[in-house]
């Protein structure tokens, strides 16, 4: 090979820059998010790890029950009433979009467009 | 077994038909009727052409112009109740309006009424339109995504979230009554009036009156209805529940329909 002392060495720099990254953060996940839980309320409708795996099949079930089939009767946990809504519901105690929603959805880059139609409590107004 | 060629083609054919045709036949004579075509049942009896609704409700509303004629700015009452509990916006540009409930005049309003010689206070006035709420809603037939649909207790409603903005229900609407948000809708809302329990909607989707099924639930009237007060310009209620209000008013008073010669069976008449 010509030049071989010259292109060896070469591609072993440029292979380990350009993987510099991934050794770099090698068994480090990186900072794990905290939303922020509600203050004064300590159940939510379902257990923390359901709505952490299965907050958005909740949504998507709450929107057929109410659009479609007229279901609107409120889920009761512990004597307190939740509406089946986002903005009506979740939103009155998970008050903070920023501090509560984007925390794992920007962590796991997932971006839910809720926010086009529905509006943020807080921060709209 | 010795079979000629001629003989095993004759045999072959026979079967194909058979078994082609045996079970569409089957079908028909079974059933004891043809496969209903769409547009045939839509002309029946509305329970007939929609499968009865299990609860039996279908909401209507009756529009009384009379009413309306009498009290000049009601009907602007109206419009900016329904515009301001739904949130929708005004972006001051007729092009892109958004429209749940407006006015038009007589011959907009009813177009397949003879208007020659029509009488003066006819065409004085104009008439609250909005959504009629269809017991055979051609928008439904036509929405590729179920976005919009017709609910047990009559009311055609929409789900935003399916709505791909394809905009076949506005063609599919003979009234007209449906608008594309061609723009994003929040920035023309005025913050001063926002209704914060109501979304907003979002930059292509067709949106509509939707009968404020969100206030019925709260066992409120709708919001075009309460802004009347008790004018009785327009009454809300159950089509059939023969001792509604609604009935006693149709039961009383002439009604006419917009285009009742479609088939579209509106729920929503109106007392001239």
């Amino acid at each position: 090979m010509y030049d071989g002392k010259y292109i060896i060495p070469g591609l072993i720099i440029f292979v380990a820059l350009m993987t510099f990254p991934i050794w770099k953060n090698m068994g480090n996940a990186g900072p794990v998010p905290k939303p922020e839980k509600p203050k004064g309320v300590t159940k939510c409708i379902e257990p923390a790890q359901f709505m952490r795996t299965s907050h958005m099949k909740v949504l998507d079930d709450w929107r057929d029950q109410v659009l479609r089939e007229g279901e609107r009767k409120p889920i009761e946990v512990e004597g307190i009433e939740y509406d089946r809504s986002l903005m009506n519901g979740c939103m009155k105690c998970h008050t903070e979009k920023k501090k509560f929603c984007d925390e794992c959805h920007t962590y796991t880059s997932v971006k839910p467009y809720c926010w086009d139609c529905h509006f943020l409590p807080k921060e709209t107004f | 077994m010795d079979i000629k060629r001629r003989q095993f083609l004759k045999i072959a054919g026979l079967s194909t038909i058979a078994g082609l045709g045996a079970p569409a036949a089957f079908n028909l004579l079974l059933k004891g009727q043809s496969s209903p075509v769409s547009f045939a049942s839509s002309g029946s009896s509305p329970e007939a052409s929609h499968g009865a609704a299990p609860t039996g409700v279908r909401l209507g509303m009756v529009v009384d112009q009379r009413v309306f004629d009498a009290n000049i700015g009601l009907a602007r009452k109206c419009i900016n109740a329904c515009h301001t509990v739904h949130n929708v916006p005004n972006f001051g540009n007729p092009k892109d309006e958004i429209k749940w409930i407006f006015e038009v005049p007589y011959e907009k309003a009813f177009t397949t009424m003879s208007h020659y010689h029509s009488n003066e206070h006819l065409q004085d006035s104009r008439f609250l339109v909005f959504c009629n709420h269809c017991d055979n809603p051609p928008c439904v037939r036509a929405c590729p995504t179920k976005a919009t649909f017709k609910r047990k207790d009559g009311i055609v409603a929409m789900d935003y979230h399916r709505c791909i903005g394809c905009r076949f229900c506005m063609a599919a609407c003979p009234y007209g009554m449906r608008s594309f948000n061609w723009r994003d809708p929040r920035p023309f809302i005025d913050k001063a009036t926002y209704n914060k329990e109501f979304p907003t909607r979002m930059r292509g989707v067709v949106e509509k009156c939707n009968f404020c099924v969100e206030r019925l639930t709260k066992g409120l009237q709708p919001a075009c209805v309460e802004a009347c007060g008790d004018t009785g310009a327009m009454t809300f209620g159950d089509l059939n529940d023969p001792y509604s209000e609604i009935q006693r008013v149709l039961k009383e008073n002439f009604t006419i329909q917009r285009k009742p010669s479609l088939g579209t069976l509106p729920s929503v008449f109106y007392i001239v």
